[in-house]
């Protein structure tokens, strides 16, 4: 634990006439981590965003920023990157990046000398006076990003960072963004598309119709819904291997190519890897050696399931 | 600088530097200058002189008629059936044929009078020659009367009641005509501002949307802010260029004024004029010096210490209620062809008050005149248009309250409005949705 965390919500509802958009949602961003705010298109992410960024209001609920209740002025110290972004498409790149950066509270001075830093760093010095609607949508992108970041937030928030970003940009991103991270930097990342995240994320909270259903460390999370699945692979007779396997372990798929052969299993029981390995040794020569994680994905439908058949029982 | 200034001041910046408020800056005074230009060239350049022929049997008018800068007059001794069928070779414009004087009957005779003519005669040229010979005729009616026509020609030039109209409550002259003008001036501009410059607000609001970058800003500001200032930053875009309008419509006018009319009506010109008379100028000439020194004193007679600034207050008192509404339209539709919809009813208001001024101007303190000028969605026009025959302070001064309150209102409805629909894509609400996002 780094002391208070960066972000709290307590308890936060949201309606929308009869709508429900947020339901109960307590959670709390530790400082310097990158959290993933994670679940279906619908689920009450973007609500969620849109609390957090002030834009709109939680019928009830606290949240907190930087331990204090969040106030108004706290936007200037949060980045945000919509979901629906884009840029004026008729206005002049530096005109437009000065105008942003100074709604988000940078003097005129400050702005222009950060500019400066990104448009080096990113050498897009020469799109200075040119339109938005000149240049390409990737370019236009990397124009996004560093009106995103330039007025060093400490709280970044992604909406569906990856979407309709092409994988140069993507990458480049994911780059700044870790970049940023060590700089101290704590980022919220939220997407449906749980595995362009996942294996980014220090925190998860998984997010239904509504309802926060999970979330904690992403390493307690996966330890909590290991399946104790593994892959192996190895060289010898897969017969004198399936004898050798005790009834400790299930063995779930197996594929042969000669002496070459890949098995999923599943531990039984109170039984440890060490316990198989002493029992397969004496039979095979072994190649690789894998744990099956779940994928947040996995979790995320297992949880689902959990809860629908809680519902009904 | 605040947030709200920083948007005002993009808001305004954008739109003064765009090509488009250039071309219109320069040409509205254009359009408003040969509006006042054109009609005092046609009159003054003559592009055709029109001769007309008089074939007059009866001695009535011979030689009499008096031409003017237009109709000249030629007298012909020729058959009537010849004069016609040669009227069209002749090159004349038209034949007015007086028959012969019979029965000593002018009654009879002056229905039998006739105009001849190839060409379209216009409603002026008909009324001139029509005066022309009336006058003859009258002239002969007096003199079988025993009366002299120069005698009458001066008791009747002695005649003149201005017919001054003093208010009860003692604030300055009134004067119909001009009241008329003004009023139907001003409430055109504010119509016109408000269509204008709301649209533009509209407009405004959906390029935001579609060009995904609302969201954007309103993580910077609040979404109340954002409409505020972009409605304020436009409303200082239509000062501007109102104010340019009147400098360069002033300008483009006094020029011509001192170059093409020259100094016919300067203080010293009319001076002299007036001193040298009777004697020297004619009659018509100081006739139009005494109704044009009228017209300046009667426009002097204007309160304007109240029609400027109540002008300015219901200018943007008008455009900020009406601009509110139209921001909210912008910000529930995705793209200006579905906006049809909602802004009919939102301009209907306006057209309303608009077609309703000329029937304010016929009765402007009748009980339809007052209501109208103290609902806000009408005020503006039509107290524009009330404001020169005079109203009551205590109805202006309801007017001016009832206007703030309604765009104080509409503001608050219109930003709920807003700040709900520029997080909507993909979908037209209705109605009744729109309603609702008012109580979220």
């Amino acid at each position: 634990m780094h002391g208070t965390p960066i972000f709290e919500a307590r308890s936060v509802f949201k309606n929308y006439g009869a709508y429900a958009a947020l339901q109960d949602v307590s959670l709390a961003v530790e400082r310097g981590s990158i959290f993933g705010l994670l679940g279906p298109n619908g689920a009450g992410k973007t609500s969620l965003i849109r609390i957090i960024n002030q834009i709109t209001a939680p019928d009830s609920g606290a949240l907190f920023f930087d331990g204090k209740p969040l106030k108004p002025e706290d936007v200037n110290r949060i980045g945000y990157l919509p979901e629906e972004r884009g840029l004026y498409r008729k206005m002049q790149v530096g005109e437009q990046c000065m105008y942003l950066a100074r709604l988000k509270g940078l003097s005129e001075a400050e702005a222009k000398k950060k500019l400066r830093g990104w448009f080096e760093k990113f050498e897009i010095q020469a799109w200075w006076n040119k339109k938005i609607e000149e240049l390409s949508k990737g370019m236009a992108q990397k124009v996004q990003f560093i009106v995103t970041v330039l007025h060093e937030p400490e709280l970044l928030i992604l909406d569906e960072p990856f979407t309709g970003f092409d994988p140069v940009n993507a990458n480049l991103i994911r780059d700044e963004v870790l970049e940023l991270r060590r700089k101290g930097a704590t980022v919220i990342f939220s997407t449906h598309r749980m595995e362009t995240v996942e294996e980014l994320c220090d925190s998860i909270a998984l997010i239904n119709k509504s309802k926060k259903i999970l979330d904690g460390k992403l390493i307690d999370i996966r330890k909590q819904y290991r399946t104790h699945t593994y892959r192996l692979e190895f060289t010898g007779n897969l017969i004198s291997f399936t004898n050798a396997l005790w009834a400790g372990a299930e063995l779930l798929e197996k594929k042969q190519d000669g002496d070459h052969c890949t098995v999923t299993l599943r531990l039984l029981g109170g039984n440890t890897v060490n316990n198989l390995f002493q029992a397969i040794l004496p039979v095979c020569e072994l190649i690789s050696f894998q744990e099956l994680i779940p994928s947040m994905s996995d979790v995320f439908i297992r949880t689902v399931q959990q809860e629908s058949t809680q519902d009904h029982g | 600088m605040g947030k709200i200034g920083l948007i005002i001041r993009r808001e305004y910046l954008t739109r003064v530097r765009k090509k488009s408020f250039i071309i219109m800056t320069i040409l509205g005074p254009l359009i408003m200058g040969a509006l006042m230009i054109v009609p005092v060239w046609m009159a003054s350049v003559n592009v055709s002189v029109k001769t007309v022929q008089v074939l007059d049997e009866a001695g009535l008018v011979d030689g009499l008629l008096t031409p003017n800068d237009n109709i000249k007059f030629v007298y012909t001794r020729k058959p009537i059936d010849q004069a016609k069928k040669e009227l069209e070779a002749s090159g004349y414009f038209a034949l007015v044929h007086i028959p012969r004087f019979e029965d000593n009957d002018l009654n009879h005779l002056q229905r039998q009078i006739k105009l001849y003519s190839a060409e379209q005669v216009s409603l002026s040229t008909k009324l001139f020659i029509r005066t022309q010979i009336e006058k003859q005729v009258e002239r002969l009616k007096l003199q079988s009367q025993g009366v002299d026509q120069d005698l009458v020609d001066n008791v009747k030039k002695t005649v003149n009641v201005p017919l001054e109209i003093i208010p009860l409550d003692g604030k300055g002259k009134s004067d119909v005509e001009v009241n008329t003008v003004l009023g139907m001036f001003g409430g055109i501009l504010i119509y016109l501002f408000i269509f204008l410059f709301g649209a533009q607000v509209m407009r405004g609001v959906i390029e935001e949307k579609t060009n995904r970058i609302v969201e954007v800003i309103i993580s910077s500001v609040k979404p109340f802010q954002l409409m505020m200032g972009k409605i304020i930053g436009i409303a200082l875009v239509g000062l501007t260029q109102f104010l340019l309008w009147v400098v360069l419509t002033g300008s483009i006018y006094s020029i011509f004024m001192a170059t093409v009319v020259k100094d016919k009506f300067s203080a010293q010109n009319v001076e002299t004029i007036l001193k040298q008379s009777p004697d020297g100028t004619s009659v018509d000439d100081i006739d139009q010096i005494k109704e044009t020194q009228e017209v300046i004193g009667r426009v002097n007679s204007i309160n304007w210490g109240l029609m400027i600034p109540a002008f300015l207050f219901y200018f943007l008192g008008g455009y900020l209620l009406y601009g509110a509404l139209f921001a909210a339209i912008g910000g529930a539709v995705d793209s200006e062809s579905d906006t049809q919809q909602f802004m009919l009813p939102v301009s209907a208001p306006l057209i309303f008050a608009f077609v309703m001024a000329q029937a304010v101007l016929n009765d402007p303190n009748g009980t339809m005149a007052k209501w109208l000028s103290i609902i806000p969605f009408t005020s503006p026009i039509i107290m524009m248009v009330r404001l020169p025959f005079g109203v009551h302070y205590t109805e202006l001064l309801l007017s001016f309250a009832m206007l703030i309150l309604g765009f104080v209102f509409t503001t608050w409805a219109a930003g709920k409005i807003y700040r709900t629909g520029i997080l909507m894509y993909g979908k037209r609400p209705t109605w009744r949705e729109m309603f609702r996002w008012l109580r979220y």
